[in-house]
């Protein structure tokens, strides 16, 4: 289709590069430069989408972000998967060579949409009627109805496969960020970037210019380009200046911290981008010590009955495609205004040719725009009301009348004055978005009728300069740009530099509106009958919808939204919501600020996960940490699990094995033998300083003062409630140093509970802190042959049972390694773990595995490692523990120091429920059939609730839980351990274990260790 | 003088076919607005789904109807209206899982019951499990729920992929799905509704809901409260129940007692609306986020708590970052998916995440707090034994367990650290 709205000749657009695009399948053509929407509206399209709940046929209705309309499905790139964005608002999306996209909420097609029958039924679905009906059964609503109300809601399609893009995450820190780069916030940039201070300038659009864009005023006696031009290359030129284009600053969080989306490939042509080795998007997060806001304002349009209908936009649009983009948006336009401003669109509209008419709501009508368009000829209404729009898929024709003096009536004949478009305004709203997301309130102007930035509040305000400030003359504008950065640098301490003083032609743009508020134009019926006065356009909310919420007593302003769903549409009211606020003033009989407004909450427009979420999912997700052993584990053939951040050998499956095979070969080893675990993944902690010892002291519940040095003991730790948090055996390195180990998956926790501590509780201990889990590799040799093998790369120490004691630890070279040897025993077998520093970890194990070979040395895993520990009654925090049991429970009694005057935790174990011998405590389990496995995670219940079937209909009382459970070939049968409510007293008793597939399998309580019950082993 | 009841017209498609032929003018207010009066039998302070269920359920099942909803904003605004509308019950101790089985089961009748839809759906809720420990710990609630009556059921990857197709069970390689718990009758409802069904049938029994009354004090005479000071001025009172949510220790230390509570914010967003493409809620505690899809079309996403203390209805950005970098793991076909609106709300912890539902040291005033980030899936059964609680002046059966004493014996229902779920 060629291109029949395009004007001959102007705009920025560059009509050397023709682009192809698809909109619904069908292909035009634009130009680089173009948005699909100008590129539509070039080619004649209006009728661009259909709306949310009553799929009325839509049109583009603005030039910009706030757009509520024209939402499309895009696919970025020639691939079909992976590449489709839901719902991107067709006016801020660039043009490119290849682009695909596709209307929304349209079945079967837009011309023709079957859901349009809402439309039909629209006086019997008003707002909230889903609540007042479908009263249906629970059942029913998510079987047969709530699919009907999901498929017909929603609007665009996600992709069903991964994003292909890459996203990048980039922090930014500036003295001043500047947002906006239009007249005001190139002006601040000018000062702030003279004055020497870091400066961020953050565009959303292509380029800089922002209203000079559609509006290219003199400034200085300079072309607008020029000036801009000029501008930039000031700024270009300065080190001290970052200007980021196609970047919206998106957030405001406290303290300054922003957040900002820059779009970097999304603008290239479709095989570019997919060439280009660019992120897709940048996220910013950028510290800001001073924030310029000169985000300009959003027009806003008149209501009045059907006008949705598409080819009815705001005036301030109709300029902007005619200006930037050399497009006209029909060739019979009517004017629909109630201020000054607004009226130079109609002034572009008549001198591109277009047949204009313009109905202007107040009552006189004397600025200089209005005496240029009556010297023009333009028909030219004042104090008329527009009555109607007429049309269905595209306006035809508007119905206007005469008012009586108060506006509140049609006075007159009503008349009907074809066109094919309607270019309609009610003034400006100020882009007070990130204002009030920093914190601050909101003033209300009735001059302008509009709210605008209120007193700054918290301790890092923003400054508001410019339209956004509700400044809506350019020389107001440039001057409050350039004191808003003066004021932004005396806060910084810097020496403000002066501003060049520029000064635009006050004729191009007075900035006086003399507005008239007409929040709902008369007409000849009541707002509830005979057509609609939309006020939402995306979400169809209607003034007759605010009625009713407020006649059923919906008053508050976060009520109606609520309730009629206004403003929760994707352009989260930038479009609607002042007009709602001015009917219901009307319909409340209270004013505007009165009513106030609902939160402004971030991200300022719609924001993209990747973006936002950046390298991390995927590989950069909590990255895994490895052993400096891992690589021999995987060659190897082991199979590894997550502890933690941590990836630790499972087991090591040979050929033809199950998991049970291998983990069964691996216990036998270490009980038979010699068995290897790569223990490095233990937290280990140095706890360094004259009151290490007092310190370990008040963090365990069991004494350390006297601990030798050379000496190693198992301490409990436990939470402020007295429940046991984590486990872990220290050592003694010097009098004022231990070495703390802590579970794997605990340590990072318990390194922060410890600081904690030590910087808010006991700031007067004189103890450091130091994490050296991966300065050290370990490797824990455990079986009867482990001395021997040891012994064979060791022999600088003696390793005799009598010199070298259970739970002390010694200084040694294993295989020529200067290393630390601990004699403790997770196993309850005889072990050595040899700690090595971390880059000899590899050669400490592969020399242990070849001197161990004669003794069928046997790497085991975490499965075994928990078998044998099980075997022993040995708990393992976070799995016979949940962090609801104290030591009491755990039958750990004896670890409690009685005489202690403090430990953490030691208050709330004297609380009355702590020491109930009816708590669920720690004991051995054994199933009735030695070949039974119980799952872990079965729950126990007393013999005599045994329920009858998998799923009891009513509660069945339980005593406990299975929490861990494994084959023992030690125990030559299955063994158990799980907590019980007054288990301890309660071994030798039988209880049931009621298994999913409804079986009630028999157990009987018992003791907690299965194998070696004397403990001699590990003292071998 | 007491508050007048008012039969109230009834919602359904006849009353609206009816309404619709007179342009919809005739609608009366779903509540009425009246000024206090100078004493009700009971005060509930806050107007929150918690608050409004307690006033309705003493209404309608204790005869008591004299009451009092005072709200300091608008009904229904706190946490009510913010929070991510998951409703489930398969929670680990027999405590909890009475009290959230309980909500269950009135909410499968509440739309009836309250003649107004709350879109309470059923489409199952998962909590997904990611490693070794979380299957274990899954798996023993899956058991507990079973043995409690709860429709708990463990899924393996296979399982969950068959109920969210969307899902990547590789997680991206870090955290892959291994398994997860399953409650079909889980599922979410549509919040609001929920506060204003309450509030309409509160308002035909005659309770009073005034909003924008804001308690500044107490009046407690020898240990009894006698009546409450609030921005209305003074109301007295023969109880008083106190449902405040984020801000129940301000209120506890007006009243002269302390709280083992702390506020923090708690953060949500939403995407824009797509057509339909997750039916099922999925949760995930290790990456900390759950997503669900609302009937408009949104995604709905929820984090963790910020860890700092706050009573700014607003998080920290990076808690938002978090919480979409595990939903594009999750789901890497969302990454395309745009954030519209990212929110918060304040949330009152207790140390063993578990509620409180309490006699206070003060004789006729009685407390209903901390629940968490878990707080809406309660909304009525919360409402429900609070108000027979306050019916009886003593703990009922389901209320005994989370009485403030249990800070003070030990007795804990610690919902942190044993069923390793987001709330």
């Amino acid at each position: 289709m060629s291109q029949d709205f395009r004007l001959p000749a102007g705009g920025r657009i560059d009509r050397s590069e023709r682009l192809n695009f698809t909109f619904d399948g069908q292909t035009f053509t634009g130009y680089r430069g173009d948005t699909v929407a100008s590129a539509l509206l070039a080619n004649g399209v209006h009728l661009v989408g259909r709306s949310f709940k009553y799929h009325r046929p839509r049109g583009i209705v603005t030039a910009g972000v706030e757009e509520p309309n024209a939402l499309i499905d895009c696919n970025i790139t020639a691939q079909e998967k992976g590449t489709r964005e839901a719902n991107n608002r067709a006016t801020f999306t660039e043009l490119r060579h290849g682009l695909t996209t596709k209307s929304v909420n349209a079945f079967p097609n837009l011309n023709f949409d079957i859901g349009e029958i809402n439309s039909l039924m629209a006086r019997f679905i008003p707002a909230g009627f889903y609540y007042k009906s479908l009263l249906v059964s629970t059942g029913m609503w998510h079987r047969v109805v709530e699919p009907v109300i999901r498929r017909a809601a929603g609007l665009g399609v996600t992709d069903e496969v991964a994003d292909v893009s890459r996203y990048d995450g980039h922090y930014l820190h500036a003295d001043i960020v500047i947002v906006g780069a239009g007249p005001t916030g190139l002006q601040a940039a000018r000062v702030a970037a003279k004055s020497g201070a870091r400066v961020v300038l953050v565009e959303q659009d292509t380029e800089c210019g922002g209203s000079l864009l559609r509006d290219p005023v003199e400034i200085d006696g300079m072309d607008a380009d020029l000036w801009v031009a000029t501008v930039e290359a000031e700024l270009a030129a300065a080190p001290n200046v970052r200007v980021l284009t196609r970047t919206t600053l998106s957030g405001i969080f406290d303290h300054n911290m922003l957040t900002a989306l820059e779009r970097v490939t999304d603008h290239l042509d479709v095989q570019d981008a997919a060439d280009d080795h660019r992120p897709r998007m940048r996220w910013h997060r950028v510290r800001a010590k001073q924030v310029v806001l000169a985000t300009g304002s959003f027009e806003r349009p008149l209501v009045f009955r059907n006008n949705d209908l598409p080819g009815i936009m705001f005036a301030g649009a109709v300029e902007t495609y005619l200006q930037r983009y050399g497009v006209k948006t029909g060739n019979t336009g009517l004017f629909l205004v109630n201020n000054d401003m607004a009226l130079s669109a109609a002034i572009k509209a008549k001198d591109a040719g277009i047949d204009v008419t313009v109905v202007d709501v107040r009552s006189e009508s004397t600025g200089p725009n209005t005496e240029r368009l009556m010297a023009m000829g333009v028909p030219f209404l004042t104090n008329h009301t527009l009555v109607e729009a007429k049309g269905g898929k595209r306006v035809k024709a508007a119905v206007v009348a005469p008012m009586n003096g108060d506006g509140t009536a049609i006075s007159g004949e009503m008349r009907t004055i074809e066109c094919d478009f309607i270019g309609s305004s009610s003034g400006y709203n100020p882009i007070v978005h990130l204002h009030c997301q920093s914190g601050a309130k909101l003033d209300f102007d009735p001059t302008t009728a509009c709210f605008v930035p209120g007193a700054p509040m918290g301790a890092t305000p923003t400054i508001s300069a410019g339209g956004c400030k509700g400044l809506f003359s350019l020389n107001d504008a440039l001057a409050s740009g350039a004191s808003a950065a003066q004021e932004a640098m005396d806060a910084l301490g810097l020496q403000a530099a002066e501003a060049t003083v520029v000064s635009a032609s006050e004729e191009a743009h007075p900035g006086s509106l003399h507005i008239r508020h007409l929040w709902l134009l008369p007409t000849d019926k009541p707002t509830s009958k005979g057509g609609k006065f939309w006020v939402d356009f995306q979400n169809d909310v209607t003034a007759a919808d605010l009625q009713l919420a407020v006649r059923e007593n919906f008053r508050s302003v976060e009520h109606i939204k609520r309730y009629t769903t206004l403003g929760m549409a994707t352009d989260q009211g930038k479009t609607s919501n002042i007009n709602a606020l001015g009917i219901l003033s009307d319909v409340l009989g209270v004013t505007i600020p009165d009513i106030g407004t609902t939160t402004f909450r971030p991200p300022y427009t719609p924001t993209t996960f990747g973006a936002i979420a950046g390298r991390e999912p995927g590989d950069f997700l909590d990255v895994a940490r490895v052993t400096p052993m891992h690589d021999w584990h995987a060659e190897h053939g082991a199979l590894f699990e997550d502890v933690g951040q941590w990836k630790r050998a499972w087991y090591y499956p040979k050929a033809g094995e199950n998991m049970h095979a291998a983990v069964d070969r691996e216990c036998r080893a270490v009980r038979e033998s010699v068995g290897i675990l790569d223990a490095s993944t233990l937290g280990k902690i140095i706890v360094k300083g004259p009151d290490a010892a007092e310190f370990l002291n008040r963090v365990y519940t069991n004494k350390w003062m006297k601990l030798g040095v050379g000496r190693c003991r198992y301490g409990l730790m436990l939470g402020e409630d007295g429940m046991i948090m984590d486990d872990g055996v220290s050592s003694r390195v010097a009098e004022d140093e231990f070495l703390m180990t802590t579970t794997t998956g605990g340590a990072a926790n318990v390194l922060s509970h410890l600081e904690d501590y030590l910087q808010t509780e006991w700031t007067d201990l004189k103890v450091y802190l130091t994490s050296v889990t991966e300065q050290w590799a370990v490797a824990s040799l455990n079986g009867p042959k482990a001395r021997a093998l040891l012994s064979e790369l060791c022999d600088d120490v003696d390793l005799s049972p009598e010199s070298f004691k259970f739970m002390e630890w010694k200084e040694a070279t294993v295989a020529g390694i200067p290393a630390r040897i601990f004699r403790i025993s997770f196993t309850g077998d005889l072990a050595f773990e040899i700690n090595v520093p971390a880059d000899k970890g590899m050669a400490l194990w592969t020399a242990l595995m070849t001197a161990g070979a004669k003794y069928g040395i046997t790497p085991y895993g975490t499965e075994a490692m928990h078998v044998l520990r099980a075997e022993k009654g040995f708990i393992i925090v976070g799995q016979d523990t949940d962090g609801s049991l104290n030591p009491h429970d755990m039958d750990m009694s004896w670890i409690i120091g009685k005489d202690k005057d403090d430990f953490i935790g030691k208050r709330s174990l004297t609380r009355k429920d702590m020491s109930d011998p009816m708590r669920k405590q720690y004991v051995g389990i054994l199933t009735d059939d030695p070949k039974e496995v119980l799952p872990e995670g079965a729950q126990l219940v007393n013999v005599a609730d045994a329920p009858a079937s998998a799923a009891p209909k009513s509660p069945v009382p339980m005593q406990g839980h299975v929490s861990s459970s494994y084959w023992s070939s030690a125990a030559g049968r299955s063994i158990a351990l799980g907590i019980v409510k007054g288990g301890i007293a309660r071994k030798g008793e039988t209880l049931i274990v009621p298994m999913p597939d409804g079986r009630n399998v028999k157990v009987t309580l018992t003791d907690t260790v299965f194998v070696d019950a004397e403990g001699a082993r590990q003292h071998g | 003088m007491v508050a007048q009841p008012a039969k109230k017209q009834r919602f359904n498609a006849l009353a609206l076919f009816r309404n619709a032929l007179s342009y919809h003018q005739n609608w009366e207010q779903q509540w009425r607005s009246p000024e206090p009066l100078e004493a009700y039998d009971v005060v509930i302070i806050g107007g929150g789904g918690h608050g409004l269920a307690t006033a309705y359920y003493l209404a309608k099942e204790h005869g008591i109807t004299n009451i009092a909803v005072l709200e300091k904003g608008w009904i229904g605004g706190g946490n009510t209206g913010r929070n991510t509308t998951i409703v489930r019950s398969n929670y680990l101790w027999d405590e909890s899982a009475a009290m959230y089985e309980h909500a269950m089961k009135l909410w499968e009748g509440l739309t009836q019951e309250l003649n107004y839809n709350v879109m309470f759906s059923q489409r199952g809720v998962l909590n997904l499990a990611h490693n070794l420990t979380d299957v274990r710990d899954t798996q023993r609630r899956v058991n507990a729920n079973r043995l409690n009556g709860i429709d708990s059921i463990y899924l393996d990857a296979a399982g969950v992929k068959k109920v969210v197709p969307g899902i990547d069970l590789r997680g991206g390689g870090r955290y892959p799905v291994m398994g997860a718990s399953y409650q079909p009758r889980g599922g979410t409802a549509r919040h609001d509704a929920v506060a204003w069904g309450y509030a309409r049938k509160c308002d035909e029994m005659g309770v009073h809901i005034i909003q924008n009354c804001k308690v500044t004090g107490f009046d407690i005479e020898g240990g009894v409260v006698k009546g409450v000071q609030t921005t209305k001025g003074r109301i007295g009172a023969k109880k008083v129940g106190m449902v405040p949510a984020g801000h129940s220790s301000v209120l506890a230390s007006m009243a002269g007692f302390r709280l083992p509570v702390e506020s923090h914010p708690l953060q949500a967003l939403v995407s824009e609306p797509i057509k339909p493409t997750i039916d099922t809620v999925v949760m995930s505690n290790a990456v900390h986020a759950y997503i669900s899809q609302s009937d408009k079309g949104e995604l709905v996403i929820g984090a963790g708590v910020d860890q700092y203390i706050s009573y700014g209805q607003r998080g920290s950005q990076h808690l938002a970052e978090e919480t979409l970098v595990a939903i594009c793991e999750l789901f890497p076909q969302y990454k395309r998916m745009k954030m519209l609106r990212q929110w918060g709300g304040i949330v009152d912890v207790c140390p063993d995440a578990s509620p409180i539902l309490t006699s206070t040291p003060v004789d006729g005033m009685y407390l209903n707090c901390g629940w968490g980030t878990g707080g809406f899936k309660a909304t009525p059964g919360s409402g429900h034994a609070f108000a027979a609680h306050i019916a009886k002046g003593e703990p009922t059966e389901l209320t005994a367990p989370f009485a403030l004493s249990r800070f003070e014996t030990g007795f804990l229902i610690d919902e942190h650290g044993a069923a390793a779920v987001a709330h």
